[in-house]
């Protein structure tokens, strides 16, 4: 399947951002997953946070593994380079693209087999590194790509469509990422846009490393009853627990939320992300206190949701790199050659 | 064989791994250098921190060659359980000196060489009183007594130590004292100097001497690379050492300590080279140091960046195999491997650097070749080369080169253009245009490894495919006449109906078999193979000649068969002369394996 050129709309009265362009200018090749896929839904959700960023998209780098989840780079932001690496290693490619240039916005976007079995490695080492990217986990409980299989994440129980019964734990990638000191931890589910664009929004703005694991159901292969990762079981379950927006440097923090409610966590950028619990005892700024409650929650079933847990106090790797605010791949040679007088001197030392 | 005499001799030291001898043996190599006698250095590690056999060899070669020549004159058998095949090795009138603090068995001994005892223990016990001194010192009074022995200058000596010490100068004394107990001790018991022993020459000027790593890391501050990833393994681990050490010196700003270079210490050999692919692919100069069992784990992503056309360079210290082998021992095993890594139809660049002084070289041009042809490079050095320190010219750098960045539209030039399309043949080389992320909005396309066609787009047809398979190719055999071409020695006196090849580390024991076999009468061309793609040159050579030889590192004649593979030459034209113990190839050896060949050749 070649990807198709989507129809021409006439887009004069259509919404513009600060940079002046449409939501169009976001948009990227016309899918080729399954109709009701829920990637599609968080394809649409990652071009709408980009927009109403108002980021550029040159500006913006996609990379991504192999699954159908993986493919989804290729339909938004058209005008970015993507890179659809190879299957489990997308961390790697995005963690040296940011050593080479850290001037950019980086999305990375996986699946659950993609970033949990043969790529659990790289995605846990991406995050003790802290690299500055989203990484978006299309999360469906099976390989869609491959027709099926139970992935890691299947919960004990889940019901397969050939009738299987998943006997393994699943690993969640929400406590994982917090045992593994993951600065922004969040999970969404692609049947709640109005929670996950503002989540992907905070993701981008977060300097380190943002993990989002989305709820995607596959309707192909996982989307029966008996499965845990189904529409109809994540609606059953489904538990928004903080709510988080993006603030923008310029726009003042509203003070419409009740005291108390709201609690604005300020960005490098000088912008600020506003949390608003919905649970009262639940605080995405302790990382212990909210690993025990997901847990816990996992436990009984309860999908919970939102911006889970957030740190803004650690150096990303550039910073504990000491990388310069200029781009290592723009360094001029002048300056990363030390010229033949030093070579002759420094031979000295070898005679 | 030629019998020792003045600057012509080799001295075994064998120890045991963990006692402190590599600096006192590189103290003693050095000085014999200093003195302006070339020397040949080789470690012949275990792979093992402390406890195990490990042996270091100095030949003294007032004529420069470059190789061990497989003999042995003088040994310093400080290793109780290798004594038997360490008096074993020596040659008939060759010199054994053991520490006579306690006796050995009378049964090991042999009529035919001498036998020296130095109470070196009892010495240095009487001396110092730490213990780890004590181990440490008797390092250094077998110095003392080898340099009264080879009439070594003690000056030479101590200005050497001196200068090791050179942050800690209350070591210096110290050290000197346990020298002069070795060199007291040897001045009043044997008749010294012996008959082989060090005269000053003047034949080391404009000369170094270096390890392959060290070269080659600093190959790569040279050649502009500013990110570099890996996973320690020897023998590779101090190639990255080096880099980090060099960019500590030249990189780091003086005003705001930022680095111009990032390194980045990955989980595993497939996290290391991704993330080389990353950077690289964001333009950034990538590399990544490695062996033979971190390419295999790095097939996939090679595949990758040769299929999505992304520079990449890779530096393979070769060690023995197939799968862990010997770890600390040298061997050309991953030729056939690095030329055709991963699965599919894929071909690479290779580069063959036979010194440390190439290692420096050949990492420059591995990054401009690697950028010129967006591709992977694979440097194959091996551990000969990487982890011994050679004699070798001083490494130069031309101020006026620049680096060659290959194909990468910028802003004008996307600006531009009507339309960017990334795998397009526009200039009928082979060699499409590029666009780094981050430079505009026109230049964005999408990189995959799944089937493209010119455009770039997704594709499953044929025609499409094929397409860019086949450019890929041309792209390739476009490199053959760019990568270093072969390096020709032609025997005196006319033409010899019989050739030699060889690469990489064997390079110096070839030469010196070549001229001995000159004055036997037997005359060989030569030819060092320094790249892959081959050119026309390797060809012309073989048809130039009745028989070639193959010299080569490996049990399966690796390059050997790379040759029928790629060129049109007949099977019967090569044979294979074939090293591979684990131990750096000898000029013996060579010249033996060919002059038995070409006795039963000319029976025949
Ligand atoms: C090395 C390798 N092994 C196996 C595959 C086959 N493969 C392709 S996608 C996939 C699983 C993808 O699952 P997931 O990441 O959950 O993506 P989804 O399709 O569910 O979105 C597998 C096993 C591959 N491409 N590469
Ligand atoms: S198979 Fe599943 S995951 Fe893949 S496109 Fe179809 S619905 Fe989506
Ligand atoms: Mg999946």
């Amino acid at each position: 399947m070649t990807s198709f050129a989507k129809p021409h709309i006439n887009l004069k009265h259509a919404k513009r951002n600060d940079l002046g362009l449409t939501w169009h200018d976001y948009e990227g090749a016309m899918s080729t997953l399954c109709a009701g896929c829920g990637h599609d839904s968080i394809t649409a959700c990652m071009a709408k946070a980009f927009f109403e960023l108002s980021i550029e998209p040159h500006r913006a780098v996609k990379i991504s593994g192999i699954g159908c989840s993986s493919k989804t780079t290729a339909y938004f932001l058209s005008e970015s380079h993507g890179n659809n690496t190879v299957h489990g290693r997308m961390p790697s490619v995005a963690t040296g693209a940011a050593a080479a240039n850290a001037g950019l916005t980086y999305i990375g976007v996986s699946g659950d087999g993609d970033s949990l079995s043969i790529g659990l490695g790289q995605f846990a080492h991406a995050m003790r590194r802290n690299v500055n990217m989203l990484y978006m986990l299309e999360n469906n409980g099976v390989y869609g790509l491959t027709k099926g299989q139970f992935s890691a994440s299947a919960d004990i129980g889940s019901k397969s469509k050939k009738g299987e019964i998943n006997l393994s734990p699943p690993i969640d990638p929400v406590t994982l990422a917090l045992s593994l000191g993951a600065s922004f931890v969040a999970r969404g589910f692609s049947g709640d846009r109005e929670q996950l664009v503002p989540l992907i929004k905070a993701g981008l703005k977060h300097n380190g490393f943002g993990l989002i694991d989305v709820i995607s159901p596959c309707v192909s292969f996982n989307d029966h009853p008996g499965s845990t990762k189904s529409y109809a079981h994540t609606y059953q379950y489904y538990h928004p627990a903080v709510h988080a927006d993006y603030v923008p440097m310029s726009e003042e923090i509203k003070t419409s939320y009740a005291a108390g409610e709201a609690v604005p966590v300020e960005l490098h950028d000088g912008g600020s992300i506003i949390l608003r619990k919905i649970d009262e005892d639940y605080d995405p700024r302790d990382r212990g206190a909210a690993y025990t409650q997901i847990a816990e929650r996992d436990a009984k079933g309860e999908i919970v949701t939102g911006l889970l847990y957030i740190d803004e106090s650690h150096d990303d790797m550039a910073a504990m790199n000491k990388l310069p605010a200029r781009a290592l791949n723009t360094m001029p040679y002048e300056t990363l050659c030390p010229g033949s007088e030093a070579l002759a001197a420094l031979q000295k030392g070898y005679r | 064989m030629s019998t020792p005499s003045v600057n012509d001799f080799v001295i075994k030291l064998a120890n045991v791994n963990g006692t402190g001898s590599a600096s006192a043996n590189g103290l003693l190599m050095k000085s014999i250098f200093r003195m302006g006698v070339p020397v040949v250095g080789k470690n012949v590690f275990p792979s093992n921190i402390q406890g195990l056999p490990t042996w270091y060899e100095i030949r003294v070669t007032g004529e420069g060659y470059g190789a061990r020549s497989g003999d042995v004159d003088m040994m310093v058998a400080m290793n109780a359980n290798t004594y038997a095949r360490d008096i074993a090795a020596l040659r008939p009138g060759g010199v054994l000196i053991y520490d006579s603090t306690w006796p050995r068995q009378h049964v090991l001994s042999r009529n035919d060489v001498t036998v020296l005892g130095v109470p070196l223990a009892q010495m240095c016990n009487g001396a110092f009183k730490a213990a780890r001194s004590r181990v440490l010192m008797k390092n250094m009074a077998y110095v003392g007594a080898v340099a009264a022995l080879l009439d070594i200058d003690v000056d030479v000596v101590r200005t050497l130590v001196r200068e090791m010490f050179a942050k800690k100068p209350k070591l210096v004394d110290l050290n000197m004292q346990a020298i002069a107990l070795g060199y007291d001790y040897a001045m009043e018991h044997f008749d010294c100097p012996l008959a082989f022993h060090v005269q000053k020459l003047d034949n080391t000027a404009g000369k170094i001497m270096i390890d392959g790593n060290t070269a080659a890391g600093l190959g790569c501050v040279y050649a502009g690379a500013t990110v570099g990833a890996w996973y320690p393994i020897t023998p590779s681990t101090s190639l990255m050492d080096a880099f980090k050490s060099w960019c500590e010196k030249f990189r780091v700003d003086p005003d705001t300590g930022e680095h111009n270079y990032c390194i980045i210490q990955a989980e595993d050999e497939l996290a290391a080279v991704g993330m080389v692919v990353g950077a690289s692919w964001n333009g950034a100069r990538a590399f990544t140091p490695t062996s033979g069992p971190g390419i295999s784990l790095m097939s996939e992503f090679i595949g990758f960046a040769y299929y999505a056309e992304i520079p990449l360079v890779l530096f393979d210290v070769q060690r023995v195999g197939p799968s862990t082998g010997m770890p600390t021992r040298t061997q050309q095993g991953d030729v056939q491997l690095c030329a055709y890594a991963s699965h599919g139809d894929t071909r690479h660049i290779l580069l063959f650097p036979a010194d440390p002084g190439e290692c420096f070289t050949m990492a420059a041009n591995a990054f401009d070749l690697a950028e010129r042809y967006q591709t992977p490079v694979f440097v194959l050095s091996d551990i000969d080369i990487g982890m011994n320190d050679w004699m070798v010219d001083e490494l130069k750098w031309d101020e006026a080169r620049q680096p060659d960045r290959g194909k990468v539209l910028n802003v004008e030039q996307i600006e531009e253009l009507e339309v960017f399309h990334r795998y397009q043949d526009v200039d009928g080389d082979g060699i499409a245009w590029r666009t780094l992320p981050g430079t505009h909005p026109k230049g964005a396309y999408f990189t995959r490894g799944s089937g493209h066609n010119a455009n770039g787009d997704y594709t499953e047809n044929e025609a499409e495919y094929q397409e860019v398979l086949d450019r890929l190719v041309r792209k390739w055999r476009g490199a053959a006449d760019h990568v270093p071409p072969p390096v020709i020695k032609m025997a005196k006196g006319g033409k010899a109906r019989w050739g030699i090849i060889a690469y990489g580390s064997s390079d110096c024991a070839v030469l010196e078999a070549c001229d001995t076999l000159a004055a036997e009468g037997l005359h060989l061309d030569y030819m060092r193979i320094r790249g892959f793609p081959f050119n026309d040159d390797v060809s012309a050579f073989v048809e130039a000649h009745d028989l070639v030889y193959v010299v080569e590192q490996n049990r399966d004649a690796q390059l050997r068969g790379l040759m029928m593979l790629e060129t049109l030459i007949p099977r019967a034209k090569l044979a294979s002369i074939l090293h591979y113990s684990g131990e750096p190839l000898t000029s013996h050896f060579v010249h033996e394996h060919i002059k038995a060949a070409a006795r039963q050749e000319q029976s025949a």
